[in-house]
Parts: C-alpha cells; sequence; structure tokens
C-alpha cells in the first residue's frame, strides 16, 4: 500500500481539485493520498469529490492556526 | 454510463473561456465526463497562440480592463489557461470544434491546436454529446 503526498499550498480553484484527481487516478485501490493545501473552498470540495467517487475520506485537519489544511483519503 | 457535464463555449472572452476550463476541470475532478464544444467566438481560442488572447467580456477598456485582471489574476496565483487545458486532456476532457465555425471564418485545420481536438462537428454532434449528459452550459 503506497502513500502519495502532493502540496498545493498556495494553489487557488480548481488546481487543488484537479492535482488530486490526477493522484487519484495514479494510485491504486488501497492507497493513501495526502493533500496538503490552503484554498479554503477545497478544504470542503475534496472531501465532495471524495465522497463522490466513492474514496474513503480518513482525515481532515487544519494546521499553521488555521491557514492550512491537510486531508488524507484512502482509494 | 458515467455522469456528464457537456459545455457550449461561443464566447472568445478571456473571462469567459475561464468559465468554461474551470468549470470542464471541475467536472472531470469530481468524477464526470466532460466535454467542450468551440464554437463561434470561442473557436477562436484554438488558433495557435490565442488561447490566453481573449478580451475581457466587460470593463476590457480597450486592454487596460483585461490587463489589471491579468495582473490580480497572477497575484491570486490562477493557473494559465493554458495550463487548464493541459489538465483539462490530461483527466481525460474531450474538445469538439465546430466545422461551420470553420467555414463562415476561413479557418483551416492547420491553424487550430489540432493536438487538443478529439473530435470535429457540428449540432448533431453537441446534441449527441448532450443528450445523455447530466449538466450542459452555454458560455
Amino acid at each position: 500500500m503506497a502513500e502519495m503526498e502532493i502540496d498545493v499550498r498556495g494553489q487557488t480553484c480548481p488546481v487543488p481539485l484537479v492535482e488530486f484527481r490526477k493522484a487519484s487516478k495514479r494510485t491504486s485501490p488501497g492507497d493513501i493520498i495526502i493533500v496538503k493545501g490552503t484554498h479554503p473552498a477545497s478544504k470542503k470540495e475534496i472531501p465532495m469529490a471524495s465522497e463522490a467517487m466513492g474514496l474513503k475520506v480518513l482525515e481532515i485537519k487544519d494546521k499553521e492556526g488555521g491557514k492550512e489544511w491537510e486531508i488524507k483519503i484512502q482509494r | 454510463m458515467g455522469e456528464k457535464t457537456v459545455i457550449v463555449l461561443h464566447s472568445g472572452d478571456m473571462d469567459k473561456v475561464y468559465s468554461a476550463l474551470i468549470i470542464g476541470n471541475g467536472a472531470l475532478a469530481m468524477g464526470m465526463e466532460a466535454s467542450i464544444y468551440f464554437t463561434f467566438w470561442g473557436l477562436m481560442r484554438l488558433k495557435k497562440g490565442e488561447l490566453e488572447n481573449g478580451p475581457l467580456s466587460k470593463m476590457n477598456m480597450l486592454g487596460l480592463g483585461r490587463l489589471m485582471i491579468k495582473q490580480r489574476m497572477n497575484k491570486a496565483n490562477v493557473a494559465s489557461l493554458e495550463r487548464l487545458m493541459s489538465d483539462f486532456k490530461e483527466l481525460g476532457g474531450k474538445i469538439i470544434a465546430c466545422e461551420m465555425t470553420m467555414e463562415i471564418m476561413g479557418i483551416k485545420k492547420e491553424e487550430l491546436r489540432t493536438e487538443w481536438i478529439d473530435e470535429w462537428g457540428a449540432v448533431g454532434t453537441y446534441i449527441q454529446e448532450a443528450r445523455d449528459a447530466n449538466i450542459t452550459l452555454f458560455i
């Protein structure tokens, strides 16, 4: 089971969502994708996209006093 | 069959090309299929070197307004249209070019970015594409 980390800190709509989708295409079932970002809407939308595609959201956490977030998803 | 978004891009205005490519990418990223049908002024943006060159739909002010918006977009780190197009293609998005526009405007295939174009067609192609779509937009 592999782990893939994508860093989209500083990126805005639609890049975080698009980069997350690219990562989910490159991984295999069971793999973990960690997305690090700052764009506020993507923090909601990446979990929405995950659910729509049947991926499991394992964790959503705020970092750097709420300025950054990190989402862990299992494919 | 999966869910699908089909967009008609009639406008060649920079801000509207952004809308089409952002929505198209969003649909692909959320697990849908997506196609964009480039017609009329929109098709002009598929000419070599023209993707980024559309005017602003409002307050263009002979390009001054456009320049200001471009600067603000750079500051906000908004992706270029080239980047959005390349993401769209990478995620499996489909580009359709309107043949009637080509005839009216006298555009030849070799003048267009053919590496992006998956299909050449007319209204029937759009209808067939949109027939089973969940979302269809005219921009």
